[in-house]
């Protein structure tokens, strides 16, 4: 009787999941309720968690409660603990949850509201979700080893390698682009710029608190930290509007990149506890305070939302990002849906600390449904705007016209109203000097934050609801440009190490400091060509980053699969294979684009070969003629690394076909590596509640 | 057993102090009693370096 009413409970939620989405979808309105959204996505999400969720840990990952994890085995205290799951959770989604599901969907927003919450609802109950939990069972059932180790050990030493070098090419994107989206959110901008540059002596004050005057309260230092960063979010205005002081904070694209680059290169030279660590606790605070405040808010206030379901940008004419939907949709969002990126952090720390094989669910599936959940609400706040500001915000000046009349009157001429005085008026309330030409995503979706925080809670704080948001994205974009030079710091020295040995010592200063800088100029250089780029570099760097984030996607779900067909399991290894198949032929159509597509803002050749006809014909002056040279080259640079994600992809791919089907001919392959099989009953199960980290 | 908003807020506290890792020095003196009685410690500093060292060695955030 009880499992009747549990399942006939089910089938209520999944109806009315699918009724609030098919009455998105049908939506034929003006307007449509953000409410609508979080209905959809709540009942899709716990429908494909209960079901699909529990039936993949049940029939596909026969994960088992009495299999003694890697934290119950090995349990040191330190690296290895069993920790309760809801605690692992919350380790594993503060660890998981970046910028990139906050960017990706905004951007994403120029196609219309429809398909990005379609993808980001989809993409998430079938593709990312399932990706993250599988990678962390495969990880868990391995000791904990890494998504690079498991490459090497389950398909050989070509895979292994390629997926290695995959992974740092791909650091180098994810901490150029999200350079560029801060440096474009602060540019021009004292206030944002204030607010951004005191992170830095708050939490320095902070490393301090907590290693020398209270050694490890990390909540008191945090909370020091927070309150500190509120009084400089408010201060800013005050900063902003000051004559001699304001000046000092107003900078151009250029100078705040170089001055991002610099910051990088101390970042990474200088120890954790000083700046690094104390940075990342006040940013994990405000991140998910943050989140949890913006979910708040669209419930209470359930806004409007004004972007049309589909628009005419379909087409690939799109001014935020260019390119057809298909396949730019997906490699727009990227993150919110499906994050290759997530796959290092399910064979990382997490792993360590599962208690049971009963949790693979919650922390895997669960906390990728709650990354989703972020993008939708990104998408909501960017869509509560009128489309004509959205596209005056997201527009570079080499796509609209650079002059403010120029620009209104080509988004106008879209079908997309919008005047110089609403945008003026706008830029005014938010306390900035203007709003036009602000790509990225991080100032329209700090509009659109700012919206809907006045909105639930008073209209009178506009200005400051707009930067607390931006210095909640900078806040955690810093700490990721900081975390991810060290990782890629070490992940330099390994690979040089095997030239050089002394290189490859990590305690060693000089080596630490070449590889830094190395690595930091890698992506510096990329931040720099983005920021002089008139079409304001997201338009190249975005997809290029999407490209490269799922394609690691796709090769994480490769290893899966192949762990599945050698697990015997071969007949559902459509439940990786599939996505795999899905995000390898996405990305191969979309690098095919990126490199022979004769639109010059879609294919970097044809960009490139545009650029240098315009140069050669003597029509370009000014900036546009110095930089002419450095774009070109970049965009042919492009076109090279755009070829090395796809032969990385697809010799990933093939050594997975090559070794599933000798597995089903019974021909030698390298064994599975997984740990056998030890009774959890044999260890000590006191899960920790209290303990680890 | 009634659980009033006190216990709520006590059981709040404790896993935000858990899950923050503020209370890791202190799981540290309980577990090292427990398996190394005969060594002493690390103190609160060396072991809230040690901690930090430890994590940021590998990929701990995401973008």
């Amino acid at each position: 009787m009880s499992t009747l009413i549990k399942n006939a409970i089910w089938i209520a939620v999944g109806i009315f999941g699918a009724a609030c989405l098919g009455g998105i979808a049908l939506n034929r309105g003006e307007t449509i309720n953000a409410f609508w959204f979080i209905a959809a996505a709540a009942g899709i999400y716990a429908v494909g968690y209960r079901l699909y969720a529990g039936w993949i840990t049940a029939q596909v990952l026969s994960a088992d409660p009495s299999r003694a994890t890697p934290a119950l085995r090995l349990n040191d205290g330190r690296d290895y603990v069993p920790t309760h799951r809801w605690i692992t959770f919350g380790h594993h989604f503060a660890a998981i949850a970046g910028a990139g599901p906050l960017v990706g969907p905004v951007l994403a927003a120029q196609f219309g509201y429809l398909p990005g919450t379609i993808w980001l609802l989809a993409g998430a109950v079938l593709g990312g979700c399932v990706q993250d939990m599988v990678i962390l069972w495969c990880s868990t059932r391995r000791n904990g080893r890494t998504l690079g180790q498991m490459a090497r050990d389950e398909l050989g030493p070509v895979a292994g390698s390629a997926a290695l070098v995959g992974t740092l090419m791909i650091m180098v994107l994810i901490v150029a682009v999200l350079g560029l989206v801060v440096v474009n959110a602060m540019k021009h901008s004292p206030w944002g710029t204030f607010t951004v540059a005191m992170t830095i002596p708050i939490a320095i004050l902070v490393g301090v608190y907590m290693r020398v005057l209270r050694p490890g309260r990390v909540m008191e230092g945090s909370l020091i930290g927070l309150v500190l960063l509120l009084a400089s979010t408010f201060g800013g205005g005050w900063v902003a509007h000051h004559p001699v002081l304001g000046p000092l904070f107003d900078f151009d694209g250029p100078t705040l990149a170089l001055m991002v680059i610099a910051y990088g290169v101390v970042a990474a030279i200088l120890p954790v506890w000083l700046l690094l660590a104390p940075r990342d606790y006040i940013s994990t605070f405000i991140k998910l305070g943050a989140i949890l405040l913006l979910a708040f808010a669209v419930i209470v206030l359930r806004p409007d939302m004004h972007m049309p379901s589909i628009t005419r940008f379909v087409d690939g004419t799109g001014p935020v990002v260019a390119g057809h939907i298909y396949p730019f949709l997906f490699i727009t969002i990227a993150c919110g849906a499906i994050s290759g990126f997530h796959a290092l952090i399910s064979s990382g720390t997490t792993p360590k600390l599962i208690a049971s094989e009963a949790d693979l669910r919650l922390v895997g599936y669960g906390s990728m449904m709650m990354e989703s959940f972020v993008g939708i609400m990104a998408l909501i706040a960017a869509c509560v705007l009128e489309p004509g500001v959205y596209f005056a915000i997201n527009s570079a000046a080499g796509v609209v016209g650079a002059s403010a009349d120029q620009a209104v009157a080509t988004i106008s001429g879209w079908g997309f109203p919008v005047t110089v005085e609403t945008m003026t008026t706008l830029a005014k309330e938010m306390g900035e000097t203007t709003l036009m030409h602000r790509t990225g995503g991080a100032p329209s979706l700090a509009v659109g934050m700012a919206h809907i925080f006045a909105g639930a809670f008073g209209q009178s704080m506009m200005a400051v609801w707009y930067h607390f948001a931006i210095m909640f994205e900078a806040l955690f974009i810093l700490t990721a440009v900081d975390a991810g030079t060290r990782v890629g710091r070490f992940m330099l020295q390994d690979l040089l190490g095997n030239i050089w040995k002394p290189l490859g010592n990590t305690g060693s200063y000089p080596s630490t400091v070449i590889c830094s800088a190395l690595f930091v100029a890698a992506w510096g250089y990329f931040l720099y060509i983005g920021v002089i780029d008139p079409y304001g570099g997201i338009n190249i760097l975005w997809p290029l980053f999407g490209i490269s984030n799922q394609m690691l996607a796709a090769i994480a779900l490769a290893i899966a699969t192949a762990v599945l067909v050698k697990q015997g399991k071969a007949r559902y290894a459509w439940v990786t294979g599939l996505p795999m198949a899905f995000l390898a032929v996405t990305t191969t159509v979309a690098s095919w684009e990126k490199l022979f597509s004769v639109d010059p803002r879609v294919g970097f050749l044809a960009g490139a070969d545009a650029l240098a006809a315009k140069l050669e014909a003597g029509t370009l002056t000014g900036k546009a003629l110095e930089t002419a040279p450095q774009l070109i080259f970049n965009q042919r640079l492009d076109a090279g690394l755009t070829v090395f994600f796809i032969l990385v992809l697809w010799v990933t791919i093939i050594e997975m076909a090559r070794i599933s089907w000798r597995h089903t001919k019974g021909l030698s392959v390298p064994p599975l590596s997984e740990a056998p099989y030890a009774a959890a009953s044999d260890f000590d199960a006191a899960v920790v509640t209290r303990g680890g980290h | 057993m009634m659980a009033g908003p006190a216990s709520f807020l006590r059981s709040a506290w404790t896993v935000l102090r858990e899950v923050s890792g503020d209370n890791a020095y202190e799981s540290y003196l309980a577990r090292h009693a427990e398996t190394h009685p005969d060594q002493p410690p690390l103190d609160r500093e060396a072991f809230y370096l040690s901690e930090l060292d430890r994590r940021w060695s590998g990929v701990n955030r995401c973008c």
